[in-house]
This record gives structure tokens, C-alpha cells and sequence, in this order.
């Protein structure tokens, strides 16, 4: 992974810039031990690891605007920080940098019942924003598996999705609006709890834009009242491609579940092994979750029922219960472990069309065989969001490089029958050299020109997204 | 000109000499802008529909109508339910796809789906120098690079034309109810909107007007039966309901902003939070439509209360006037925000040539 060459002026001013950052921030937001620089090293993506030249934990919208433009009067790139789960490489510092953690700012600062928001600092994380609200009956629908850590900051950055995005959409569907701070210091309010902006969509397009924009200080988000309850079935196929039909009918039939998810066989066998669900050995499984009150549960069930059963399943498993329900759930949810226990794993995350399901896995089997590693898949199947697990062995010489070409293989196909390179996850590093296959010159260029009226000098996390060869005259000048 | 292909549109916009006016329908056209008018009409079609993915790729100048009925045969629909305003504009003629898409419409369903920006899953447009880019594509989850299509949903063709749009659909529910409550005043009428939109039984419209409030589910026939109990139970005032065609045509008026659109004054569109709803209304004494349950607010005044509109509203949202002498008039964005936009515009459209003039 190329990153690019650090500014060599900018380190060798190091001890000045230290200083100033010392000069408006107290002294405990400011950080350069090399030992507590380590956690900001890297995100999730682990394999990649650079120590910044700083760190910085503001605790006021008003700290962050005053780092902004300091960093800038000096030239020095910023790296925007939540909690550094990024699966992309999103929050990678480079030696140059400095990171802009806005892990300290977590408090809630208004919830709305009546109009249904709640305005919290970007640096809370997900799940504490359901929590705040729990005691009246409401939650933050976009529900990552990574919530218990992640900020609503990265989420923003990144568009974060979660299991339930069948019904609920993607953070950009309950972003309300934010605080966002440029690399110029300038504060802006975009968008605002009413939801729906005067002119121009801005923060329709800051919402996914990856740290690249502006520091995002506070949020407003849209608040649900919680469904009475849900319930999943479990159903399964001794093929992929009924699996997929099922999906299909589902769908077209008009029944929204909240969740439709699909595991294959290796990684059925996987969780098996490791949480003991009792799920069927059988080539495609889908869990299926629907919501409401028990007679709306049994309503969609009985019609789910009747729909699978047509497709002929090895079977079709009804959760009676709360501990049968959660057991349903037990082996989707430990599937990453239960991959990371056999081997070290790269997860994917591209998106194809639903149609194109049974062609990609079997493509997916076939590469897996060329490339000699093993390939698990866990799917959100309703909307097509595939996440491979390809296992490997770091330690073994030559593994990751491996696995990272047949990553790349397995993307081009998705986008290959029409679909992308990232669901979720968003591009940062990971993805980074592969946006040519998705897009044009034309279409990068007019992204980029987004960065260039928000962030001229190009200093907001510079070296994501774009292939590095495209961003060069504009991260130079 | 009328180009029948995004390659000619390309050429069109790059050899254009002057101003050009982006049209849809063709029967629309806005106040203020001017120029050589550009009808998309001739970029029409259906290119790919997947009931089964619940996916749509359609060509920009379709006319809306058409794509209802491809949807409408496989029992699907748009679900933001796009407004018919040609009666409150005084306008005719055929809104065409990239319209909507362009006015980033909505109907009373944004409660509960969000506006056409939520459903636009990617586009292609030809920027104000001529170039073609594609944004976003046709699978539900993406988020690879910016999301340019949320920037182009709600441009009003000032950022670049739309020559294909693709969406996420919906199914036509198999039933729908509406609890229609009166016997309120508008204060405890908009509270009881409120508090539908508070309980977990999915509430898909909250609109009143005339006097009225209306409360509306939608999904299989037995969830809404229960639903409209629970909501009956809770809900104050004298309650009936209504159901299937007879629901269906109060929202199409709520939707059309039938109520209102005929009397005398100027009609300004107004976003707000919905607890603020009933003030700016008694504050100006007005006559509205609320929807959105008090969220948004059509609002009836006469001429030259524009000032009196935008110290009730400033603070907790905007508001556009629609009808009235001149034109429509969006409202000043803030300075920082404004200079964003001034630069976006110099980027996607350099000379400065698409719809100069409409958006302020
Ligand atoms: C086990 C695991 C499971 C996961 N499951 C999911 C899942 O189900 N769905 C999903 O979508 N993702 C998932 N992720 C990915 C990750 O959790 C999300 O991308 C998350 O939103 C990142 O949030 P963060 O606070 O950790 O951000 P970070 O990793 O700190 O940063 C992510 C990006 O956001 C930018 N950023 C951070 N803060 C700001 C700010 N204040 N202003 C502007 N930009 C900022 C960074 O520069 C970076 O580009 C998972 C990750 C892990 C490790
Ligand atoms: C002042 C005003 C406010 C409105 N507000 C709303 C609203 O809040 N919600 C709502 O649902 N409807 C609103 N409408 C109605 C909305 O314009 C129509 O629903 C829809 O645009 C009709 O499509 P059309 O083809 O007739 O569009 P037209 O009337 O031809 O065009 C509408 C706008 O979109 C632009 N446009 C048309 N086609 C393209 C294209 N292919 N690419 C780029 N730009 C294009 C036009 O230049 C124009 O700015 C409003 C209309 C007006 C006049």
C-alpha cells in the first residue's frame, strides 16, 4: 500500500507545531509520547501502521476550529479520528500528520421526543445514542455491528450501514444535520432538526465523504419510536440460487423485513464449529427478521412461510421463543469470530445486485480454488451487501499480498454486474486503487471538486480515497 | 433544443453560446432564470427494472406518469410520492422524472421514507461544461466516493442536467387506513399528530387541514387493523376511519395541497419542527395545510408578509414562497454556507450558464 512520501518540513518543524497546538489547547489534549501515539497508529485495518506526528483530543467545537487553522497556517495534513474501527484504513495516520480525535466530545446535548431528534457531540458513540434514549421508547435505527465502539462522527464520515438498513436506510437516511468545522477554521451549520435543507443538499454529500471535507463536531439525528418487537426465522437451501429466488419472492411480495441475512456454507460449518447453533449444514442459510406486535409477527411469518416453503427448504425454523430467537441470531453474530478463529480474515464489502447473487458465489468459489485460500461469505441478502471473508495466514510470506489480489478480483466482479466496491465500509486506503474500475476520470474529477471547495489546500486527510496518481496536482498545490 | 441522447446533451451544453434553461415537463418553467431552453423530453425510457432487487433505472426525461404505471403493473411504486402541483402552480403539462428528481420531491410519506433523495440510488449528468459523470449506481447500498447524487437531488438543474436517474422502489402496501379526527382545536390537533408519529406503530402520514387531523397506516390488512386500533385508543377527539380508494384520495389531496391552493394570497412553503406549527400559524393567522405532522406547513398570506414570515420561522427552519407576484423566492442561505455553494456552482458549471438566476 503506497502511501505518499511524508513532508519532510513539516517534521522537521515538529517541536514548533507542538508548541503552538500546547499554546490553545490544555495540556492534556495535546499528545507526542511515542508510546501513547501507538493506538493511533492504525484503525481496524490493522495490516497498515504509521505513527502521526501529534495527536490532539479537543474537547469544544471551538478547539477544533483553532487546531484546524493552525494546522493549516503550517501546512500540516489532518487526520479526523473517532474510534479508529474503520475496516478501510480511513483514520491511517501518515508521519506527517496530525490526528484530530474527537473521542472526548460525547455528551448529549438536547433529545426531542416531540420532534423527534437528538443533537449529540460527533464523538459518541453509536450505541450510547440508543441508550440515551431507550428510557422513552425511541432509538437510532443505523445500528453497525461495530456499535458498541464506533463514533456517530465515523459513521457520518462513512455512511455507516447496519443490519437493519433493510428498513431503516443507511446513516444518510437519519442524518438530520451537523456541526462541521473546515480545514480553515470556519463553523458551518449544515442542514438543522427540521431535515430538510433550504438550497442545496451540502450535507447530503459531507455525509460519506470520509474525514475529507471537514471535522464533524456535532450531529443531529433522527430518533424512532421502538417497535412493540421481532422476531427471525431461520431458513435453509441446499442451493444458492433458490436461496436467492426466496430473497427474491420475498421481496417482491411485498413484505419488509427489517433484516434479511444469508450465510454459505463454509462459514455455516465455521460457526458451527465455534458457537454451536444448531444451524442445518446445508449450502445457503437465511435469517429473516420482521418487527411489530405479535399478531403483525405472526402475520408476515405466516406469509414468509408460505413463500419459502414453495422453494422447497431443508428447513424452516421458527424461533418460539426469546432463547430460540436468540439462538437464531447466535451463529450470524459470531461469524467473525468464528472465521478469525481458523485464520487471520480480510473482510470485503462490496454491494452487487440482488439478481447477480448465485453467478457471484460460484465466480467467488471458482477464484477461491485458483487462489488456494478459502472464502466464507455473510451477506445482507435484501440489499446485496456482501461481505467475503477471505482467510489467510500473516505470517506466512506472501499471504496478504495473495489475499489482497483476490479481494481486489472479487470487487472488480461486483462492480462488473453493475454493482460496487464498497457497501459500507467506505474507501480510505483499502479500496483506494481500485475507484477506476467504478469510476471515470470525469466522475472522480467532479468528487474531487467537492474536496477543492471545501478543503483547497487539500490538508483534510489527504491520501484517501482518490488513487493517489489522480489527487497528485491537487495534494502538491 | 431537444437532444435525444446524453451524447447530444453532452455536445449541446458544451456548444452552448449563452444561458441555458433546463426543462423537464416543458410547462414549468420557473420565474426567474433565463436562457435558450433544453428539454430533456427526448432522453426517455425505462433502461432496467428488477421487481424482484426493487430496482429502477430510467432515463431523466421520462415523464413521471409513465413510470408510475411500468411500477404500478408490478403492484410497486415511487415511495415518496411525488406531488402533483401543476394545480397550486396554475401550470400544465407532463413532470417528467428528472424533474422530480431535480426538486428533490415529496409527498406526505417523508415521514416515514424520506424525499426523492432517499430513494435516488445513482445518476448521470452532463455538468455546465459539457462533461458526463455518474454518481452513486443501481444497488441499495453504496458508498463508494462522494454521493454527488444527494448534491444533484434538490439542485434544480444548477449544478448539471440529469440524464438518468436510478431508484430504490417500493411495494404498493396490500392495505392502507387513515384515522380522520375532529373535534380539536389546531393546537391539540397538531399535539395528536405528534403523538402518532411517537408510538411504534409506523405511522406513514400526518397532515391536517380544514379543521381535521389525519393519521395514516399502511401494510398487510390485519397490522393495519391493529394499528388503527391502538392509535384510535390513544388519539383524543372523534374518530372515523377511512379506508382503501376513500384513504387514499385524502392524501392525495394532503399531497397536492388541495386545501389551500385556490384561496387568495400568496402560498409559501414552510419546513419547521412540528411542535413550532401551531404558533407561526397563529402568529401570522394564516390559513394551512399542515403536513409531515406540522413539519411542513402550507400557508396562505397576503402579499408583503414576507418579513413578518421570516422572523417567526428564523431559528427553527426556512420557509420558500411558491405563488405570488415575481416568482418564487428561496430564502438567503447563511454567508459560510453560501460561499460554499457559490463555489460548488463555479466547479460544476464554470460558466456559469444552467438556470442562471433561479436558485439566488
Ligand atoms: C468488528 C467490526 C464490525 C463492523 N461492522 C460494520 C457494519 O456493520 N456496518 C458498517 O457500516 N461498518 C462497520 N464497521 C466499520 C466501522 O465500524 C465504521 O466505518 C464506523 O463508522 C467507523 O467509526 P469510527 O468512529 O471508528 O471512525 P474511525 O475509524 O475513527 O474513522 C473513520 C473515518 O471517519 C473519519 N472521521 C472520524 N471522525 C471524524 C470527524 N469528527 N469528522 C470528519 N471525519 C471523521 C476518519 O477520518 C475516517 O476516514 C465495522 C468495523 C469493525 C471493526
Ligand atoms: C417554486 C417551486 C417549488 C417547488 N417545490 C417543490 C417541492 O418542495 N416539492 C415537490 O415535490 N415539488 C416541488 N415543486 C414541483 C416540482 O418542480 C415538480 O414536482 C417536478 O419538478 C416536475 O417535473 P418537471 O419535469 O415538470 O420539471 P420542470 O418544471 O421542467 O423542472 C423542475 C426543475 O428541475 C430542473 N430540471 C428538470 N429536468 C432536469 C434534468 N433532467 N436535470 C436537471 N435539472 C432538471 C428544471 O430546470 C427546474 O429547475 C416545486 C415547483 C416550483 C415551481
Amino acid at each position: 500500500m503506497d502511501m505518499p512520501a511524508p513532508d519532510l518540513g513539516v517534521i522537521a518543524r515538529k517541536a514548533r507545531i507542538l508548541a503552538r497546538l500546547r499554546g490553545i489547547l490544555p495540556a492534556d489534549a495535546v499528545i507526542d509520547a511515542p508510546e501513547e501515539l501507538r493506538v493511533y497508529e492504525c484503525d481496524a485495518l490493522t495490516a497498515y501502521r504509521c505513527p502521526p506526528l501529534a495527536a490532539v483530543l479537543p474537547r469544544t467545537t471551538d478547539e477544533v476550529s483553532r487546531v484546524l487553522r493552525l494546522c493549516r497556517e503550517e501546512g500540516v495534513p489532518v487526520v479526523p479520528r473517532g474510534s479508529g474501527t474503520s475496516l478501510a484504513g480511513g483514520a491511517m495516520p501518515t508521519a506527517d500528520s496530525v490526528i484530530l480525535g474527537v473521542a472526548r466530545m460525547n455528551a448529549v446535548l438536547e433529545t426531542d421526543y416531540e420532534n423527534r431528534f437528538i443533537r449529540v457531540q460527533a464523538g459518541r458513540t453509536n450505541l450510547s445514542v440508543s441508550g440515551a434514549v431507550e428510557a422513552e421508547g425511541f432509538f437510532y435505527a443505523p445500528d453497525p455491528s461495530s456499535q458498541l465502539a464506533c463514533a456517530i462522527a465515523g459513521n457520518i464520515a462513512m455512511n455507516s450501514g447496519g443490519a437493519h438498513c433493510l428498513k431503516y436506510g443507511v446513516t444518510t437516511n437519519n442524518l438530520l444535520g451537523v456541526t462541521l468545522v473546515q480545514m480553515d477554521g470556519t463553523v458551518v451549520t449544515l442542514g438543522g432538526p427540521w431535515g430538510e435543507p433550504a438550497g442545496l443538499d451540502l450535507l447530503g454529500v459531507v455525509c460519506g465523504s470520509e474525514g475529507q471535507l471537514g471535522v464533524v463536531t456535532e450531529a443531529w439525528l433522527r430518533i424512532l419510536p421502538k417497535p412493540e418487537g421481532a422476531r427471525p426465522v431461520l431458513v435453509g437451501f441446499d442451493s444458492n440460487e433458490v436461496a436467492g429466488a426466496c430473497v427474491s419472492d420475498i421481496i417482491k411480495a411485498g413484505i419488509l423485513p427489517v433484516a434479511i441475512e444469508f450465510m454459505d456454507r463454509p462459514c455455516i460449518r465455521a460457526t458451527e464449529a465455534f458457537a454451536r447453533a444448531g444451524y442445518p449444514d446445508c449450502e445457503a442459510l437465511l435469517i429473516i427478521e420482521v418487527e411489530g406486535s405479535e399478531a403483525e409477527i405472526s402475520e408476515q411469518l405466516a406469509r414468509i412461510r408460505q413463500i419459502a416453503l414453495a422453494h422447497d427448504p431443508v428447513e424452516f425454523r421458527e424461533a418460539a421463543d426469546e432463547d430460540q430467537a436468540k439462538r437464531i441470531w447466535l451463529g450470524r453474530k459470531s461469524a467473525f469470530g468464528a472465521m478469525g478463529q481458523i485464520n487471520d480474515y480480510m473482510c470485503l464489502d462490496g454491494t452487487i445486485p440482488v439478481s447477480s447473487l448465485p453467478h457471484v458465489l460460484k465466480r467467488i468459489g471458482e477464484m477461491s480454488r485458483e487462489f488456494g485460500l478459502d472464502v466464507g461469505n455473510v451477506f445482507h441478502a435484501g440489499d446485496g451487501n456482501m461481505h467475503p471473508l477471505i482467510l489467510f495466514n500473516a505470517n506466512k510470506p506472501g499471504d496478504l499480498e495473495k489475499c489482497e489480489a483476490f479481494g481486489a478480483e472479487i470487487l472488480k466482479l461486483c462492480v462488473e454486474v453493475g454493482g460496487c466496491l464498497t457497501g459500507e465500509h467506505g474507501v480510505g486506503i483499502e479500496k483506494r486503487d481500485l475507484m477506476g474500475v467504478q469510476f471515470s476520470a470525469a466522475d472522480m474529477e467532479a468528487q474531487m471538486w467537492v474536496k477543492d471547495v471545501f478543503d483547497p489546500k487539500w490538508l483534510l486527510n489527504p491520501a484517501k480515497v482518490f488513487p493517489l496518481g489522480v489527487s497528485a496536482g491537487r495534494r502538491a498545490g | 433544443m431537444r437532444p435525444s441522447s446524453e451524447a447530444e446533451l453532452a455536445e449541446a451544453v458544451a456548444g452552448a453560446r449563452g444561458p441555458l434553461l433546463v426543462r423537464g415537463g416543458g410547462t414549468r418553467t420557473l420565474g426567474h432564470a433565463v436562457g435558450e431552453v433544453l428539454e430533456t423530453g427526448g432522453l426517455s425510457g425505462v433502461e432496467l427494472y428488477e421487481p424482484g432487487a426493487l430496482t429502477l433505472v430510467v432515463r431523466a426525461g421520462t415523464p413521471l406518469a409513465e413510470v408510475e404505471a411500468v411500477l404500478a403493473g408490478e403492484r410497486q411504486r415511487l415511495a415518496f410520492e411525488v406531488p402533483d402541483l401543476r394545480g397550486l402552480l396554475g401550470r400544465e403539462g407532463v413532470s417528467t422524472i428528472g424533474g422530480v428528481v431535480a426538486a428533490n420531491a415529496s409527498g406526505p410519506r417523508r415521514v416515514q421514507v424520506g424525499a426523492a433523495r432517499d430513494a435516488c440510488l445513482g445518476a448521470r449528468f452532463v455538468d455546465g461544461a459539457g462533461m458526463v459523470v455518474k454518481n452513486g449506481g443501481r444497488v441499495m447500498k453504496n458508498v463508494t466516493g462522494y454521493d454527488l447524487v444527494k448534491l444533484m437531488a434538490g439542485s434544480r438543474g444548477t449544478l448539471g442536467v440529469l440524464t438518468e436517474v436510478s431508484f430504490k422502489v417500493q411495494a404498493i402496501p396490500e392495505a392502507e387506513a387513515t384515522l380522520v379526527i375532529e373535534g380539536l382545536g389546531d393546537a391539540a390537533g397538531l399535539a395528536a399528530l405528534r403523538a402518532a408519529l411517537g408510538s411504534p406503530f409506523d405511522v406513514s402520514g400526518a397532515a391536517r387541514h380544514s379543521g381535521r387531523s389525519l393519521v395514516r397506516v399502511e401494510g398487510m390488512a390485519g397490522s393495519v387493523a391493529y394499528r388503527v386500533t391502538q392509535l384510535r385508543a390513544r388519539l383524543g377527539g372523534d374518530v372515523t376511519v377511512a379506508e382503501g380508494e376513500e384513504s387514499a384520495a385524502l392524501w392525495r389531496e394532503v399531497r397536492d395541497v388541495v386545501p389551500v391552493r385556490d384561496k387568495p394570497g400568496e402560498i409559501w412553503r414552510i419546513v419547521t419542527l412540528p411542535t413550532a406549527a401551531a404558533e407561526i400559524v397563529a402568529q401570522l393567522e394564516g390559513e394551512a395545510l399542515w403536513d409531515w405532522g406540522g413539519g411542513l406547513i402550507w400557508l396562505v398570506l397576503p402579499h408583503g408578509k414576507g418579513a413578518d414570515l421570516a422572523a417567526a420561522v428564523a431559528g427553527r427552519g426556512h420557509a420558500t414562497r411558491i405563488t405570488g407576484q415575481g416568482g418564487p423566492v428561496f430564502p438567503p442561505e447563511a454567508p459560510e454556507v453560501a460561499a460554499l455553494v457559490a463555489g460548488l456552482k463555479a466547479k460544476f458549471d464554470p460558466r456559469g450558464i444552467l438556470n442562471r438566476g433561479m436558485m439566488g
